[in-house]
């Protein structure tokens, strides 16, 4: 655990040294990039900001300092919105993971009951048509998809809302509330699920294939259990493994869809923050955010591996 | 392998034909396009609004100002294809480096390099993508390099792999034997034979490198100069309501795209990679 945790470590730390690179090379001073054009901030804020950086010393000097700001969570100021980054960022970083955890759990389901069934029926027309429903959810951009969901369920339909995050003005009580919100999230975390769905799908398929050819779930079907009891208590057990490992995997890429999906359906997460950093021309923001989404890839990837050892207790004994 | 086997091995998976087929669409599309369907897919032409089929002058009818629809899928097809060919060919030149010298020179060299490969590796690739574009403005050039930086890990990964094992081969062996100066050992006996995954994993390579410049100018952090298919998507959105039309088409021309060259990588897989397939 210790090698793991010098790893992280040593990942955001090369994550900061980037960012310092990225600043050092984009056109202008580092100043004009932290504090944005079109003379945006006060020029006591930018003279203050030439010091804080020490534009004038050696460039190692003025990295070292960069990070030592960091590992006290200073990562500058938004003067677009008053703010320290940092709390900006926290204070954003609510929305997107409940929109991250609902897809993941939508995913992992869907991925589940039909990769469960392709195998089931293998060869048929359902598996063809999960096969060929996968390969459509991987060549579909997520935007485009929460857009077409947005044509057919919140302006035909009118079943769903299709922006925000609740209901703006209503006044009631903390249950009506969650069921709000309930309500809000359906179609964006379904159409950020759905490509994570088609992965999973496709490797629960597979690993059920494999896992049903081996000897102990021939012995338990030898035994007289049933196939739900088999399924359940043998087969899934096994089979979830590598949908675990996928999940560290693609930390980084659901991060990223979480950024257009909640700019399609204007949820308040980082990824519409760093949406409007991006035209505030806000550097410092969108920097902070790049930091911390990597901080939050290799959080991820430790929980994990945590999560793996409880799953399979040989791992944690090997 | 001839080509002829690689043909027949090819062939045998069907759906890869179709993708192929989807492929070759999108690439005659954008170099002859043009000249079958000669528009300005920034010219209003017409009437606003202008549903498809709605007048067979524009096929594909007409957006909020008027400019015609099939104009700027051609237009996009040509953006997409050369963003995600020239993004793929710089991360694939950038990968085959950092992996050749890793693998070749293995030890602190090899420790080093891997270490930044996972670094990179970390970053999630949307949002890199979307900063390095913002702070070093939108263009073709910058959105490609940015493109470029996020995908060479799992290239430079593979070939460091594949050069590993190859270098313990007899082959490679006797030609250190006779005095071949490594350069030449890596260019001309090693590399050539760590092709063939390579090609696959760039094939997906170019099919993400399109989704990401469609979801980078549907954001609007696309070139201000070109039209691309994800520009389209995020100008219908205004009109969403009204004429959904205008954000459908350029999405299932992005979704065939990447659907055909998923499949060709498919099927370049089968055809390459035989010992899978017998498994």
């Amino acid at each position: 655990m210790a090698r793991r945790l010098a790893q992280a470590l040593f990942i955001v730390v090369c994550t900061a040294i980037i960012n310092f690179t990225i600043v050092h090379l984009a056109p202008g001073d580092a100043v004009d990039v932290l504090a944005g054009e079109a003379g945006a901030a006060d020029p006591g804020y930018v003279a203050g900001l030439r010091a804080s950086f020490g534009l004038d010393k050696p460039l190692y000097e003025q990295l070292g300092r960069y990070i030592w700001n960091l590992a006290h969570l200073q990562m500058g100021h938004s003067f677009r919105y008053n703010m320290p980054v940092f709390s900006l960022i926290v204070q954003r970083l609510g929305p997107t993971l409940l929109l991250m955890v609902a897809s993941l759990g939508v995913a992992f389901v869907g991925g589940i009951v039909l990769g469960v069934t392709a195998s089931r029926n293998m060869r048929s027309m359902t598996d063809n048509l999960i096969s060929v429903l996968a390969l459509l959810a991987y060549a579909t951009p997520l935007f485009w998809l929460g857009l077409m969901l947005i044509v057919v369920f919140t302006l035909k339909l009118n079943l769903l809302p299709g922006g925000g995050m609740y209901t703006i003005g209503a006044t009631a009580g903390p249950l009506s509330h969650v069921l709000d919100v309930a309500r809000h999230l359906v179609l964006p975390a379904i159409t950020l699920s759905l490509f994570y769905m088609a992965t999973y799908a496709r490797l629960m398929r597979a690993s059920m294939l494999e896992v049903s050819r081996v000897d102990y779930v021939r012995t338990a079907h030898a035994k007289g259990l049933s196939d739900g009891i088999v399924l359940y208590k043998h087969v899934l057990p096994n089979a979830i493994l590598p949908m675990v490992t996928l999940l560290g995997v693609q930390a980084g890429s659901l991060l990223g869809g979480a950024v257009v999906v909640e700019v399609v359906f204007g949820w308040p997460g980082l990824g519409r923050l760093a949406f409007e950093a991006v035209f505030q021309r806000d550097s410092n923001l969108l920097l902070g955010i790049l930091l911390l989404s990597s901080c939050l890839v290799v959080a991820v990837n430790i929980l994990v591996d945590l999560l793996y050892t409880w799953l399979d207790p040989r791992i944690a004994r090997g | 392998m001839t080509e002829r086997t690689f043909w027949r091995r090819y062939r045998r998976n069907r759906a890869a034909v179709l993708g192929l087929a989807l492929f070759a669409l999108v690439v005659f599309t954008a170099i002859f396009g043009w000249l079958l369907y000669p528009s300005d897919p920034w010219a209003p032409v017409t009437r606003p609004f202008l549903w498809p089929g709605e007048r067979t002058a524009f096929p594909l009818g007409s957006d909020s100002m008027g400019r015609d629809v099939l104009a700027g899928l051609i237009h996009g097809a040509y953006v997409s294809l050369l963003i995600g060919l020239a993004a793929t060919a710089a991360a694939v030149g950038l990968g085959v480096t950092i992996g050749t010298i890793a693998g070749y020179a293995r030890g602190r060299t090899d420790d080093a390099l891997m270490r930044l490969t996972e670094v990179f590796q970390t970053i999630p690739n949307f949002i890199f993508v979307l900063v390095l574009v913002a702070i070093f403005k939108p263009s073709i050039r910058t959105i490609v390099l940015a493109i470029a930086t996020v995908s060479w890990p799992p290239i430079a990964r593979l070939v460091r792999a594949e050069f590993l094992s190859l270098r313990e081969r007899s082959f490679v062996q006797s030609c250190v034997a006779i005095g071949m100066t490594d350069v030449r050992i890596m260019w001309t006996q090693i590399l050539p034979n760590c092709l063939a995954p390579v090609i696959i994993v760039a094939s997906i390579l170019v099919a993400t490198a399109i989704l990401v410049e469609a979801g980078l100018s549907f954001l609007g952090l696309g070139d201000p100069n070109v039209m691309t298919w994800g520009k389209m998507i995020g100008d219908g959105r205004d009109s969403l309501r009204t004429a959904w039309y205008l954000s459908a088409i350029p999405g299932v021309a992005i979704v065939l795209t990447v659907l055909g060259l998923s499949l060709v990588g498919e099927g370049l897989n089968d055809a390459l990679n035989p010992r899978l397939k017998d498994l």
